[in-house]
């Protein structure tokens, strides 16, 4: 297998993220893009680990990272989520466009 | 060996067409639960990758914390924001602004590709061997000790804020 094949599917999946973010206005719609992201962040850092690990064993940096991140994404949900919450409770729409109040 | 090589990478590209096709159905759907469930298509795809990547410990990670709390959580935030049921017509920006966002994806895509294939060509993984989970746990508790310290307390401060910040008072 080539490392590119696991770096391009993670590139392809960062795009499209990025393409969410941006296209969407309901705030659930654009945390699940931002766990597209993350995911193919991770991708990328298991692929990296999974190079180094052939060359050198004891190196499995890849993956402690991704752990890492997986437990951020966890804790950015569920602050995330809690936002989104409030917005709702607060003005009965989650839409990130009426969200303009810090706008000058 | 070769025969494992060639199943492997027959693996790869049929998990990565279903994830390519999941990830554009998540963010292009009009139904926000469909698209929770869509969500769940890619994030087994990734836990698919790990294990082809032989990283069983991430893979199984990935399935616990994605696949079981992430996505409840997304569902119960779906349930809890939802005015009626069915699709929705407000979830897009507008048509100029989806195909401005386009556009950023595809060049983005077109940098990141040119310099993965500069950068790494057609380097192969060579003799992948499985990554123990002993050996990760080592890795976490003696070189990452204090990150992993760290990540502790802030996925406390994050509950702590989630539940402050949830909380009817």
């Amino acid at each position: 297998m080539l490392v590119n094949q696991f770096l391009f599917l993670g590139a392809i999946l960062f795009c499209i993220g990025v393409y969410g973010v941006l296209a969407r206005r309901n705030a659930v719609l654009v945390l699940m893009s931002i766990e597209l992201i993350l995911n193919s962040v991770n991708i990328n850092l298991v692929a990296f680990g999974a190079m180094w690990h052939v060359t050198d064993p004891s190196n499995l940096s890849g993956q402690v990272f991704a752990l890492f991140v997986i437990a951020i994404a966890a804790a950015e949900v569920g602050v995330g989520l809690a936002i989104v919450l409030l917005i709702h409770r607060n003005r009965q729409s989650i839409d990130i466009n009426d969200v303009d109040l810090m706008k000058g | 060996m070769l025969a494992l090589l060639v199943a492997q990478n027959i693996a790869f590209y049929i998990i990565a067409a279903l994830m390519v096709f999941g990830a554009l159905r998540v963010v292009t759907c009009k139904n926000l639960m469909h698209a929770a469930l869509w969500l769940v298509l890619v994030l087994a795809g990734v836990a698919a990758q790990y294990i082809l990547l032989a990283a069983e410990f991430v893979a199984i990670t990935q399935v616990l914390v994605y696949l079981g709390a992430i996505i409840v959580l997304f569902l119960f935030g779906i349930m809890l924001t939802r005015t009626k049921t069915g699709t929705d017509d407000n979830l897009n920006n507008s048509a100029g602004a989806r195909r401005m966002a386009a556009l950023i994806g595809v060049l983005l895509a077109g940098v990141m590709g040119y310099s993965l294939w500069d950068g790494f060509g057609k380097r192969e993984f060579g003799e992948l061997t499985v990554q123990r989970t002993a050996e990760v746990s080592d890795s976490i508790f003696s070189t990452y000790l204090l990150p992993f310290e760290v990540i502790s307390i802030l996925l406390l401060a994050a509950l702590i804020g989630a539940i402050v910040l949830a909380r009817r008072d």
